[in-house]
């Protein structure tokens, strides 16, 4: 195969990955290095500094629609970005020292988590409305616009999320991938903040922590122009699309073939990276 | 106008905005030298073999961009694709810093000295 062929296929499948990971929200990486690793051949290493770098084009190009709808909360997003960086730059030195068949089991258990995560009904619970001290103090505490006017809400448990938003660092920084779930599930979860506001606070949060690795990646030499270029505008041009066909696709639908889609590729990794062919 | 967090965020999404799309012509221009110079070679991409010095750091970059290398223009639009959310943490420095809000201009220049710390210093 010609590097010209490669590029236009590549470019394609880029486009299917950020496309079901802007209707899915679970971000292009976690298709797109799965199958530049088991379909294109293509080193992990390699794959990984790719998909780092899409990820931080679909994050920052999306970044002005996010915010013109005032639901991020930007002091939140700062403080934790903190432990995110922090985590991603430990992520990405362990991932020039582990082999890349423990690179790879490591990704299909994530792939595993997050299809659970993402499949998993999520429970309407009542918004705590009591304030929590250290969240106060860090002035963390704010609204967001519902249509009966702003709607305020408490931040709880900022030592969990801190801790879990250093994990989703480590996770992005080794894998390249956003890790949005886990940051979505530190913030709705553990620091109880109304899922629109943890989403789109998660989407601003993920190009700050990919870059923290990137730089190591590319000191390493994991960032290919020729490969990264079809991977970056791909994965851009399948989000941009993807962002225009969410509000009227069936979502409930597409996460089923998405959980099928992940769960098939999650087996094939570990298989591979338990038996060496990756 | 005021200094409000949500005008600092309007002007800040919009440079990233701009931002990726700048770097993003810049890849697809290099990205077409490459092609045409080096299409029908085979790929090279089963085999790492990390990638020579004039792609991983900064300055071998800007070299090879200006002598209209393909994949240095290529690399050159992916390094202000990184810069992108640098600069977002940089512009909130300010931001918050405008707002009086000395706490958070802190931890907006801790996550801005890691992120320039991966960049040059790793």
């Amino acid at each position: 195969m010609t590097i010209l062929t490669f590029t236009l296929l590549v470019f394609a499948g880029a486009i299917g990955a950020g496309l079901l990971g802007s209707l899915t929200g679970l971000g292009g990486g976690v298709v797109l290095v799965p199958l530049l690793a088991l379909l294109f051949k293509v080193d992990i290493r390699y794959a990984v500094g790719s998909s780092l770098v899409s990820v931080i084009a679909t994050s920052s190009g999306a970044a002005a629609a996010y915010v013109k709808e005032g639901f991020s909360n930007i002091r939140v997003g700062i403080f934790l970005e903190i432990a995110t960086t922090f985590g991603a730059l430990f992520g990405a030195f362990l991932a020039t020292r582990i082999s890349t068949q423990a690179i790879a089991i490591v990704f299909g258990v994530m792939l595993l988590i997050s299809a659970y995560l993402a499949s998993r009904p999520r429970v309407p619970r009542p918004t705590d409305q009591v304030p929590d001290r250290l969240a106060t103090r860090l002035r963390m505490n704010g609204s967001f616009p519902t249509e009966q006017g702003p709607r305020k809400y408490f931040v709880r448990r900022v030592p969990a999320g801190f801790s879990i938003m250093f994990g989703a660092g480590a996770l992005s920084g080794l894998l390249g991938i956003g890790s949005g779930a886990l940051k979505v599930l530190a913030m709705d979860q553990a620091m109880r903040i109304p899922f629109k506001v943890s989403t789109t606070t998660s989407n601003f949060m993920i190009g700050v922590t990919a870059a923290a690795s990137a730089g190591v990646y590319l000191s390493r030499g994991y960032i290919d122009p020729g490969l990264a270029m079809p991977v970056m505008l791909g994965v851009l041009t399948g989000s941009f699309f993807g962002a225009r066909i969410l509000p009227k696709a069936d979502t409930k639908w597409l996460r089923l073939v998405f959980g099928a889609v992940i769960l098939f590729l999650a087996i094939q990794m570990i298989y591979k990276g338990a038996v060496g062919g990756i | 106008m005021p200094w409000t967090d949500q005008n600092v965020e309007n002007v800040i999404g919009n440079v990233l905005r701009y931002g990726v799309l700048l770097s993003a012509t810049i890849v697809v221009v290099g990205g077409g030298i490459f092609l045409v110079r080096h299409g029908h070679e085979p790929i090279p991409y089963h085999v790492f073999h990390g990638e020579p010095a004039e792609f991983r750091r900064i300055p071998g970059i800007l070299t090879s961009a200006a002598s209209f290398r393909g994949r240095g223009i290529i690399q050159l639009g992916l390094l202000l694709l990184i810069a992108t959310p640098i600069a977002r943490v940089a512009f909130s420095i300010i931001g918050f810093t405008a707002e009086k809000d000395r706490l958070y201009a802190v931890f907006a220049m801790i996550v801005c000295l890691v992120l320039l710390y991966s960049l040059v210093a790793t």
